[in-house]
């Protein structure tokens, strides 16, 4: 998300999938769409049969890549390397969309003189304090922009989701340009030195992909690049789950931007999200470092000690953050209702202070440590989802109570008596106190409520069947939790309980078990005028002055008035889906469409014409909803001290940016660098060619324990081959919603890794039989796989192998596996604190690993040989 | 053969009216066949998004007297035309199979097995742990400045929820009970 986010001004996918079918070129990377993404993988095809050319880039050559035109191999690891050349070819062969970049991007931008990029430094950034480990960015702000008194954004704790991912650590609309684009320090000459050395050779030295596959490959998708034609690129967990996640995504978002790409049909950035409401659970959060919408939660360290300064560090003077008083309010007032006033503040002090890591990672570290009494799980299976299993699950085991609500009995629930831990004598559950509950959930079936999908499209689902037996809706559970708790409350005034004594906590209910209506909290979500109790019809018509309530600001609009569920329209009239769910912002379903006009508002052409300036109505017009103000003039230009909306000019189309750019070099808001460098994994064979003094990325955090190992350097021999993680079609994420079902469970049976023959040669691995494959963390076991689709590369003239495993298995189900994700090292990338899966490093040998406490003895003498 | 007289049930008369020569079509039905309905022929039907990834694939859900029948891909979706993996085509397995939680159950410190509590009790369990936990853990204020949380307990969960209950969550959670430590699958 801060990725897309710090890029464009909002971190989610900026297009949808029937609109893949426009386009005239596909990149595929990070992501093996086909079989991830299967149903939307349609769109592909269809752009296919218009006579689109299909790029896959994936280290393995998998369905997706039987389906494209061209399919490049890259080692796990190097695709900053491999985007990186992308952006050079684009450079060097002036294929850039020249006049969408100088107008709508900030490539003509000049930054300060004291910035100084990593080819400079030999790795870093100027401001990098190497004690702290981070980076002070006051250097990397434009030319004239004023830094901040608090520097949002940039907080040591924060889990980079807010808000903040946008450089409100200055004030971004105050800049000097180049339109030639020539002066030494404008964005677009530094953005060229950056990446000189992203030569195709030294793509094919470190990628291991051959130069002339690579040089097609660029050749292809320039071209689809201009007035006439577009490209889109899609990605998934290949991109994300690495410790240098949001900046692979930021290649892409350079490139996409110098293409001219963004904003057009055809175009643009589909991020492909996992889960159906993942999307959903970052933007209503069950996160910890923000607020619905992506309002920030308030850290203890700054900008927390009132109202006005929370505001204030918070709202940016242009663009349309600057509205962020509105949002903030009238979420207070929506939780807090008329408890909630100007004189407490709207109830701002009850919201809990942010103090340290509380994201998964950190508090689940403190649980191993004996911090924490209790834990929820709901929906969620880290037992085998989480990297570092062992340490996940012994964790678990110093819990006082844990509470697990599910469909069926996951490996978390069941750690306590069946789990790699109980086998091996480390939890023995006669001496184990944790208390374990274990509550039946509702399946969608069973429950209405609304899913956010990959394209930001929130669609309803309508309960058909009441849950069987004591299995309730998480709404169920949580109002009625909340009932007793606030119960609790009432007789204990102490200031603690006045958030919770003034929390809003009435919901209508049905039936017999008295479930709550979730139109009824969608409404909430929706918002409203306090006073009447009227729905509003978007987020302009909220105010600061207590009068509106608003659950989350960017869904405001999906309730406008009773009876009226957008999310639950079903009759879609045009191919983006309109009349068919509720997309945010505002319906919009292709972000910054601006783009899609020339400055002068007129289409860029016939072909591509999305949104367009009607001169006879005065008005933007077209096939989808402008994300644009209606009736700004095409020639609109701002007055010096113009706030919000109005502080944007009548051409420049990402209106949550204060400068109205899509932003190349992102002056503010990734905690890595304004540009993406590479960087090798965390465990690699390779150190670093481009920096060999920095081989990982200095600023991602390894933490690296007793209980969290890590190889003892750079090409430790004792793993000489690469691992990578990756997803099967016919399971689904931990395996809990379909290791435990018949029909699934024939279809993918059994764990299996998946290795070159050549490899298969050299290890003495025989397909159909058995692997052990080791890691300092962890050992499992998996039947081999031989198959050419595993290739070995040539990299830095030696050849290195990858083995491939898919993570669905565990000990609970109808078939079941070792937990692959024990494996993997908890680790958190900089920006957003995401673990690495895709790449590391493993060892790997034919035959069984030893069963119970063996098992560990065998990874004790693994780690005991020299390095 | 005969059933309906002659005239109606003879098959080589049939055969004629229809000039179904090769006797492969309709002619061929037993009555048995012919009285076979699909399954879902009288059920009622509801519109549903499917539960699995984020693709956001349409599904129609079948059922009758509160029995799920068959889950089918939604021909009006815009993103999926009716189509479903196998995942998403294997909904109706999620909801209806042997190992499907119905009770809720309880490990008691030092157990071996699980047993099974009424719901409601189990419920005012929760509420007493969390209350207990929340008391001994709680922080006001540090520095004369609000801190109004608690580190001694956690969720996680959020990306197969739906919004509405991400929503209750984190209002209960983080606004009233002021717990922090709040994460889901998603990162990034």
């Amino acid at each position: 998300m801060p990725g897309l986010g710090t890029s464009f001004g909002r971190g989610g996918a900026t297009t949808a999938q029937q609109d893949l079918a426009n386009s005239d070129a596909i990149l595929i990377m990070g992501s093996s769409m086909a079989e991830n993404h299967p149903v939307g993988f349609q769109w592909v095809i269809k752009a296919r049969e218009n006579g689109a050319k299909i790029i896959h880039v994936d280290p393995r050559f998998t369905r997706t890549s039987a389906m494209a035109d061209i399919w490049a191999p890259l080692r796990p690891g190097t695709d900053i390397i491999f985007l990186g050349g992308l952006i050079h070819y684009v450079l060097t062969h002036d294929k850039m969309f020249r006049e969408y970049v100088e107008h709508y991007t900030n490539a003509t931008t000049i930054l300060r003189s004291d910035f100084k990029d990593t080819e400079e430094l030999g790795g870093i950034f100027s401001g990098w304090d190497a004690e702290q480990k981070k980076y002070d960015f006051t250097t990397w702000l434009y030319e004239g922009e004023q830094k901040k008194k608090e520097q949002p954004g940039h907080s040591e704790i924060d889990g980079g989701h807010g808000k903040d991912r946008g450089g409100e650590a200055g004030e971004a609309d105050i800049q000097t340009d180049d339109p030639t684009m020539e002066n030494p320090r404008c964005v677009f000459q530094v953005l060229k030195k950056h990446f000189a050395r992203y030569t195709p050779e030294f793509v094919e030295e470190q990628c291991g992909t051959p130069r002339d596959v690579f040089l097609k490959i660029a050749e292809t998708f320039a071209n689809a690049s201009g007035r006439e034609r577009t490209g889109a690129i899609c990605y998934a967990v290949g991109w994300t789950q690495h410790s240098k996640g949001p900046q692979i995504i930021r290649c892409a978002a350079i490139l996409q931007l110098l293409l001219g790409n963004i904003g057009r049909p055809g175009g643009g950035i589909l991020a492909l999200r996992g889960h159906a409401s993942i999307q959903g659970s970052t933007d209503i959060p069950t996160l910890y470092d923000i607020l619905p919408g992506y309002l920030p939660m308030p850290f203890f360290e700054s900008g927390s000690a009132n109202l006005g300064e929370f505001i204030d560090k918070h709202r940016s003077q242009t663009g349309w953050w600057y509205n962020f008083d509105k949002y903030i309010v009238s979420l207070l007032k929506a939780w807090y209702g008329d408890k909630a006033t100007r004189a407490n503040e709207f109830g701002f002090g009850w919201l809990p202070r942010v103090t340290g890591d509380h994201s998964e990672f950190g508090y689940w570290l403190d649980m191993a440590d004996g911090k924490m009494d209790g834990l929820f799980v709901m929906g969620q299976n880290p037992a085998v989802g989480a990297p570092n299993g062992r340490l996940e699950r012994k964790a678990l085991a110093k819990l006082k109570w844990l509470v697990v609500r599910d469909m069926v009995e996951t490996e978390t629930a069941s750690f306590w008596r069946n789990s790699p831990e109980v086998d091996r004598g480390e939890i023995k559950p006669k001496e184990l106190a944790t208390e374990v509950f274990l509550f039946p959930a509702a399946g969608q079936a069973e429950k209405s409520g609304t899913f956010t999908n990959t394209q930001r499209l929130v669609q309803f689902h309508n309960q058909a069947i009441d849950p069987p037996g004591d299995a309730r809706s998480e709404n169920w559970f949580i109002y009625h939790l909340g009932q007793r708790l606030k119960a609790k409350a009432a007789a204990d005034l102490r200031p603690r309980n006045a958030g919770l004594n003034a929390l809003t906590w009435q919901y209508a209910t049905h039936g017999d078990d008295a479930e709550p209506n979730p139109e009824d909290i969608l409404q909430e979500i929706n918002g409203y005028t306090v006073a009447d109790r009227k729905l509003v019809d978007g987020f302009k018509k909220l105010e600061a002055d207590g009068s509106t309530a608003c659950g989350c600001w960017i869904y405001s609009g999906i309730f406008p008035e009773p009876g009226k569920n957008k999310a639950n329209m079903r009759e879609p009239h045009n191919y983006l889906g309109h009349g068919w769910g509720y997309a945010w912002p505002a319906d919009r379903r292709i972000l910054y469409n601006r783009c899609s006009a020339a400055p002068n508002g007129e289409p860029w052409s016939e072909r591509k014409k999305l949104v367009w300036w009607d001169k006879a109505k005065q008005e933007w017009t077209g096939i989808d909803v402008p994300d644009w103000n209606l009736k700004k003039t095409p020639d609109y230009q701002p007055a010096p001290d113009a706030k919000g909306d109005d502080g944007i000019a009548g051409d420049k189309p990402f209106i949550m940016h204060p400068d109205g750019r899509g932003w190349i070099y992102v002056t503010s808001g990734l905690k890595d660098g304004p540009l993406p460098a590479h960087y090798e994994p965390l465990e690699s064979p390779f150190s670093n060619a481009l920096y060999p003094k920095y081989d990982a990325n200095p600023a991602a955090n390894r933490k690296e324990r007793v209980d969290n190992p890590y190889i003892s350097q750079t090409g430790d021999s004792r793993f000489p081959h690469v691992l990578t993680t990756y997803r099967l079609t016919e399971h689904h994420t931990a395996g809990g919603m379909s290791r435990t079902l018949g029909h699934l469970a024939e279809l993918q049976p059994e764990l299996f890794c998946e290795v070159s023959p050549e490899m298969a040669a050299e290890a003495d691995l025989e397909h159909g039989k058995w692997a052990t494959i080791t890691t300092p963390r962890g050992i499992i076991e998996a039947r081999v796989l031989v198959t050419s689709r595993m290739t070995p590369l040539w990299v830095s003239g030696r050849r290195v192998h990858t083995v491939g495993v898919p993570y669905h298995y565990g000990y609970n189900g109808t078939v079941t596996g070792d937990v692959v994700n024990d494996l993997l090292a908890i680790s958190e990338e900089p920006n957003v604190r995401i673990m690495e899966t895709k790449a590391l490093v493993c060892d790997i040998r034919a035959g069984r690993r030893a069963k119970g406490e063996g098992a560990l003895a065998e990874l004790n003498d693994k780690m005991n040989e020299a390095a | 053969m005969f059933e309906g007289g002659l005239l109606k049930g003879w098959p080589v008369l049939k055969q004629v009216r229809s000039a179904d020569w090769h006797a492969t079509g309709e002619t061929a039905w037993s009555p048995r066949t012919e009285s076979l309905l699909p399954r879902h022929h009288d059920a009622e039907v509801t519109s549903s998004i499917c539960p699995y990834c984020g693709v956001g694939c349409g599904q129609l859900i079948y059922h009758k007297d509160n029995e799920l029948i068959s889950i089918e891909g939604d021909p009006n979706s815009p993103i999926s035309r009716g189509h479903l993996c196998p995942k998403g085509a294997n909904t109706h397995e999620l909801h209806t199979h042997a190992g499907r939680l119905k009770t809720v159950k309880y490990r008691a410190p030092y157990a071996t097995e699980w047993q099974t509590i009424p719901l409601e009790r189990a419920m005012d369990m929760v509420a007493e742990r969390m209350w207990e936990t929340r008391d001994r853990t709680f922080v006001e204020e540090q520095d004369g400045r609000s801190v109004m949380h608690t580190l001694g307990m956690a969720h996680l969960g959020g990306a197969t929820l739906d919004n509405e209950e991400n929503y209750l969550i984190k209002k209960l959670f983080a606004g009233g009970l002021g717990m922090n430590c709040i994460s889901n699958q998603a990162r990034i």
